[in-house]
């Protein structure tokens, strides 16, 4: 049994012009202690994705219309918000992209974290105390006893985003999803928090999910890759595959676009792919990539190609498999 | 933190200087004076120069004024010409009946008030919304004064319930108070309560978008502790800002109520000063209350800095 299953999962939102579809049709597994990368253009359904699996989207105007997430064998989408929020921390935790306002301004950073440990353990002051200390130095905040009394507004990006973190790790989840967890930060801090994410997964056994618009967090981090585009997936594959054996047209564009240390650019100009993401109002018939993919045909636009295996592990949804 | 309370008492005294001038300008300006009322109908022009003269009236307004000041920094608010009591001891009588419409109308407001916004905004949309909503306008729409006399009708005439006015001191009897107060309380603080909700509602909302709500929900909180823990104290700073409005106009509101259902209040007591240009008893009602209204706006000032810690390290 893997940790988490999603299956057939569709969540859809209620707008003023009719439902429409974010996530469509989602299918991925994760094992214990396994590293998943999701990788797409902004709305590519990612984040909504994650959100799905945390029960944190909100009720209307968000559905999950379709599908199943299985989380040790529970299913969580029939849960009740009361049995949700026991999942929610020591279960599945979830990092953001915003470290700047994901925090409560109001409260110091210890106790943000100590109400975490108690609301799910039964935990005295001084214990809690002393465990919050012991997470704020695994994430790597210096004098952490100190910085317990410390407001958000008091720290820097890099700072707020561990301190996120040792929210996320205080009740040791089996799962932790981080959503963009780098790209508000600068280059130098992003390698730091992606190597400490990598170690506290080590340390503390859990799954991990990585969702990012950047390719190469992908390449540093992930075992497995998910490729959305328009809320669909178009290709999964262990990380080599997707770097060495790119099947879909939509990821091999990305991998194009994104800059090489150890080539000069050609031309002297990054490689953009045409278009923008299809209106998920209008989402064109068939392969949702085909109006800005230079491999299309007639065929393409006639109806959704299948997630076809290429390789052990490797699959991916396009009928141009061999272009 | 003393510091910041400190500049906010230096600033007062502007205010207070500020205040006692346009209010010593506008009560000479109107016609007529205090002598007229001493003196009665028949009185001659001859007794009403000779009191004009004995009040120190028929000297130059630079003169009063400066008199009135120097006074006032000896701690003397001179003598109310109508009652022939001390304006102080006069004030310090009717004070704490203003006080406790205030008050009680202040636990009404914030009861009510907060408690249907922030329920309002958690069932967005919903019944409950629109019914609080509803409400809310009614409130504020409707006539204080109007609502007072509709209320004495029915709850003091029709039904016989509470009376229609008249004053018990508290501590003679709390229940009595509290049967004497109640209609005069519900009718001051509808409006306020009404613009409460409305406001808590509209900041609620805007709170519950916030990313550091969704982390609350992430960490697995219970909901009471997400809206009324990491919500609320975020909402507060803001509310509080129109706790502040909302306590002045309470102040200022007692006017009106104290008159309709005969309370011995200050409302009462300026309204006959002012109707019978009892120039000390105006000048130091209105200062007393000015600086009653500077204190609230201190203490408005003092909870912002302890609900929200970025302002705390920005006075230190």
């Amino acid at each position: 049994m893997s940790l988490l299953e999603v299956a057939g999962l569709t969540t859809t939102f209620a707008t003023e012009r009719g439902e429409i579809a974010a996530v469509e049709e989602v299918n991925f597994s994760l094992e214990a202690g396994e590293v998943l990368g999701v990788v797409g253009e902004s709305g590519s359904g990612k984040s909504v994705t994650a959100l799905t699996v945390m029960g944190l989207l909100p009720r209307p105007p968000a559905r999950i219309a379709a599908g199943s997430v299985r989380f040790a064998g529970q299913e969580l989408t029939s849960l009740s918000d009361r049995e949700m929020r026991r999942i929610r921390g020591p279960g599945i935790a979830m990092v953001f992209q915003e470290p700047m306002t994901s925090l409560n301004p109001v409260f110091t950073i210890g106790e943000q974290i100590i109400e975490t440990i108690r609301a799910h353990e039964r935990a005295g002051a001084a214990a809690g105390f002393a465990r919050t200390v012991e997470l704020l130095e695994k994430v790597g905040i210096p004098s952490a006893a100190e910085r317990m009394s410390a407001y958000p507004h008091q720290l820097s990006g890099g700072q707020r985003q561990r301190v996120m973190l040792a929210i996320a790790l205080a009740c040791r989840p089996r799962l932790l999803i981080a959503d963009e967890p780098t790209t508000a930060l600068d280059v130098t801090i992003q390698a730091q928090i992606l190597d400490l994410l990598l170690d506290l997964r080590d340390e503390f056994g859990m799954a991990l999910i990585v969702i990012t618009h950047n390719i190469g967090v992908i390449a540093e981090t992930a075992d497995r890759v998910l490729v959305m585009y328009a809320g669909r997936i178009v290709e999964e594959a262990p990380v080599a595959g997707i770097f060495d054996r790119p099947a879909h047209p939509y990821t091999r564009a990305l991998l194009a676009s994104a800059p090489a240390l150890d080539a000069p650019l050609a031309a002297g100009h990054l490689p953009a792919i045409p278009g923008t993401l299809p209106d998920p109002r209008h989402r064109p018939p068939g392969c949702r990539f085909a109006p800005r993919c230079e491999l299309a045909i007639p065929a393409c636009s006639a109806a959704l190609p299948p997630l076809t295996a290429v390789g052990p592990g490797h699959a991916a949804s396009c009928i141009r498999l061999g272009a | 933190m003393i510091r910041v309370i400190a500049s906010r008492v230096a600033s007062a005294v502007p205010i207070l200087i500020l205040v006692s001038l346009i209010t010593f300008g506008m009560i000479h300006m109107i016609p007529g004076g205090p002598a007229a009322a001493i003196a009665g109908l028949s009185a001659t022009p001859q007794q009403i120069a000779e009191i004009n003269h004995n009040l120190g009236l028929d000297k130059p307004l630079p003169v009063q004024l400066y008199r009135w000041y120097d006074q006032v920094l000896h701690g003397n608010l001179g003598t109310s010409l109508l009652l022939g009591q001390p304006v102080s001891q006069a004030i310090m009588i009717r004070l704490p009946v203003t006080f406790g419409l205030s008050l009680y109308a202040l636990v009404i407001t914030l009861a009510i008030g907060l408690s249907s916004g922030i329920l309002a905004a958690l069932r967005q949309n919903t019944w409950v919304d629109q019914v609080a909503m509803i409400f809310s306008i009614i409130g504020i729409s409707l006539p204080n004064f109007y609502l007072a006399l509709l209320m004495i009708i029915f709850f003091a005439v029709d039904l016989g319930w509470l009376p229609s006015g008249g004053y018990v001191p508290f501590f003679d009897d709390p229940l009595g108070w509290l049967g004497a107060m109640t209609l005069p309380a519900i009718s001051l603080a509808l409006l306020l309560t009404g613009l409460l909700a409305r406001i808590t509602r509209s900041t609620m909302l805007e709170v519950l978008r916030q990313d550091y709500i969704r982390t609350a929900r992430a960490k697995g909180l219970p909901q009471r502790q997400v809206v009324l823990k990491h919500a609320l104290a975020n909402a507060m700073i803001p509310i509080v800002t129109v706790i502040g409005i909302i306590v002045s106009l309470l102040l200022s509101g007692a006017v009106v109520t104290e008159t309709i259902f005969s309370l011995p209040g200050i409302g009462q007591l300026l309204t006959e000063a002012v109707l019978n240009r009892d120039y000390p008893m105006v000048q130091g009602g209105v200062l007393v209350v000015t600086a009653l209204m500077v204190g609230v706006n201190i203490l408005v000032d003092v909870l912002y800095a302890a609900l929200d810690p970025r302002v705390r390290y920005h006075a230190s």
